[in-house]
């Protein structure tokens, strides 16, 4: 049993005292201006700045041992594949997967759930079975069972949400029955920034044998995960939103169900043996992963998992709560502006539309003060219909911001608000 | 209702249009301005704001009409955001009141001379690219269209 000795506490003292400074001294791309102003970037949710090190990492592996992974039979694929493997352990690691898990590598989250439904959902879902999916889904977690109910005869059923932007859980459990074969439900929702309650979800689900999947796009990066303790069936984020590389993703799985779905893409490195007469399969992950993979984009995932373990998820947590509370407060204050998404249990989105302004001018407007934001319907159309708005501005939070910049977006948009009058 | 053709040349208005923003020194007055020529451009005629003439590959909603009266052609177009509409109206300036030949042979150069940011200038994100693409394509449809009817002798009044 480990002690904590003066220096560990020192050591926690250091990192609960939280250094933006100094972070954002790691992100190179912070530095620079546009159209003459400092950069403000408020698009996290929709991708997030790599810091130096996942730089480095991705680059040092094409300097130093870019080789292919798992056949080689030379030191630079071994190292590659050493590489490419321990990050799949971090991955492990910030998960919190056991024995019962395992992570496959896969593009980003929309391959997640498409890997699922096209080699689960083929296998198990029939006409008349019934998948069950938030009203708050991205398009990610809405489409790839869409396709699937067209092609099985099967139903896709939605869970509505409150005025507030939080899952109406009685009529989830009104939904949920024996038809259902599969619940597909965000962890946190990229409009709203609504955390769902995605323990008590697969709790009730189990409890009739209906398996989960958690898409974790926009919580992986703001809150700590925990797959044994969730005991979730499926989970997929997307490493670009981790402050990782682009074309990078995760699905976490049960290894129990994993070993029993057929594959997914045919090809390389997904096979045992090879013959006409006959094709044996790999074992999990590698039966998904067919092909050479996105090696160094893998080991920048694996560098941006070391980054975000410093820092600590609770940390980045914390310190984003404060900035969403004191950039609500702000935004509220700017007459003539309505945000969407009003749960207790938000998370680092500010979704808002102000009078009648349209979206896309307050974006480009922003745009000329050096402020980025995503402007539109954010893949998720049903949400923003669920709302009566058409078009939404939306300010997304990283570890990197800072209440200057949220005063800066305030500015930004009062001094938009002028120019229409 | 009757429309009559421009009186100056496609490059002439532009070089107008040109000229007019060179007034302004600061960016925000070129947007509040384009803002303000959205407003005033004439109403876009409801009859024609349907799917078929959706401009695709914009953020915002944007409409693009064109007919062809006594061998001049002539656009209407709306969107739902402002400065795309103050954009539509520059194209419509530019554009509408010549005929589909002298539209063909004159792509536009006044938005990179206009002095606005890059990200307008590449008109990617507002979509002026597919207005002028549209706008262009309607150009050589309706120069086909009078080649062919005075080949098969229609006669025009």
């Amino acid at each position: 049993m480990r002690r904590f000795t003066v220096t560990n506490m020192s050591q926690v003292e250091l990192t609960t005292s939280y250094d933006v400074d100094a972070i954002r001294a790691d992100f190179p791309i912070l530095r620079q201006t546009v159209h003459g102003k400092p950069l403000v970037y408020l698009d996290n949710a929709n991708t997030t700045q790599k810091p130096q090190s996942v730089i480095d990492a991705t680059s040092d592996f094409y300097t130093r041992y870019n080789s292919n992974i798992h056949r080689a039979s030379h030191l630079l694929g071994e190292l590659a594949t050493e590489a490419y493997e321990g990050a799949r352990d971090k991955v492990r690691g910030f998960l919190n997967a056991g024995e019962s898990h395992d992570v496959v590598f896969v593009r980003n989250a929309t391959e997640g759930v498409n890997l699922v439904a096209q080699t689960f959902g083929r296998q198990n879902i029939g006409a008349g079975d019934e998948i069950l999916v938030s009203e708050m889904e991205h398009h990610c977690n809405i489409v790839p069972w869409q396709m699937l109910c067209a092609e099985k005869g099967a139903i896709l059923r939605t869970i509505p949400v409150d005025d507030n932007g939080d899952l109406i859980l009685s009529a989830f459990y009104d939904s949920l029955n024996e038809r259902t074969k599969i619940v597909g439900i965000t962890h946190m929702s990229n409009v709203l920034g609504t955390v769902t309650p995605v323990a008590e979800i697969i709790r009730a689900a189990h409890s009739i044998g209906v398996p989960v999947l958690v898409d974790a796009a926009q919580s992986a990066y703001h809150i700590a995960i925990d797959m044994q303790a969730l005991d979730a069936d499926f989970l997929v984020f997307s490493g670009h939103k981790l402050y990782g590389p682009t074309g990078t993703g995760v699905l976490c799985g049960r290894k129990s169900i994993l070993d029993a779905m057929p594959p997914y893409q045919g090809g390389g490195d997904m096979i045992a043996t090879v013959s006409f007469a006959k094709t044996t399969y790999n074992d999990i992950p590698y039966k998904f992963e067919a092909g050479t993979p996105n090696i160094a984009g893998g080991i920048g995932l694996g560098a941006a998992i070391d980054y975000l373990t410093a820092v600590g998820l609770d940390n980045i947590a914390a310190y984003e709560h404060d900035l969403l509370e004191y950039g609500t407060q702000k935004l509220l204050s700017i007459p003539g502006l309505r945000i969407l998404g009003t749960s207790a249990t938000k998370a680092s989105v500010m979704t808002f539309v102000l009078n009648d302004i349209h979206a896309q001018d307050m974006g480009t407007l922003l745009d000329m003060e050096g402020i980025a934001v995503r402007t539109g319907k954010h893949c998720a159309h049903p949400v923003l219909e669920r709302f009566g708005v058409t078009s939404t501005v939306r300010a997304s939070l990283g570890m990197y911001n800072t209440k200057q910049e949220l005063d800066a977006l305030a500015d930004g948009i009062l001094s938009v608000r002028s120019m229409f009058g | 209702m009757a429309r009559v053709p421009a009186r100056e040349s496609i490059t002439a208005i532009e070089d107008d249009i040109v000229e007019s923003f060179e007034l302004f020194d600061e960016w925000k007055e070129r947007y509040v301005y384009i803002i303000e020529l959205g407003g005033k451009m004439p109403p876009y005629p409801e009859e024609f704001r349907t799917p078929d003439y959706i401009v695709k590959g914009c953020q915002s909603q944007v409409w693009l009409h064109a007919e062809l009266d006594d061998g001049v052609l002539y656009f209407d177009a709306d969107s739902d955001a402002a400065i795309v509409r103050g954009l539509l109206s520059l194209a419509v300036r530019v554009f509408s009141g010549h005929t589909p030949e002298e539209i063909i042979a004159t792509p536009p150069t006044y938005v990179q001379r206009m002095g606005l940011s890059d990200a307008l200038s590449t008109q990617r994100s507002n979509g002026l690219n597919e207005v002028f693409g549209k706008m262009r394509r309607y150009a050589v449809a309706f120069a086909a269209v009078e080649q062919s009817e005075t080949a098969s002798g229609v006669s025009k009044v």
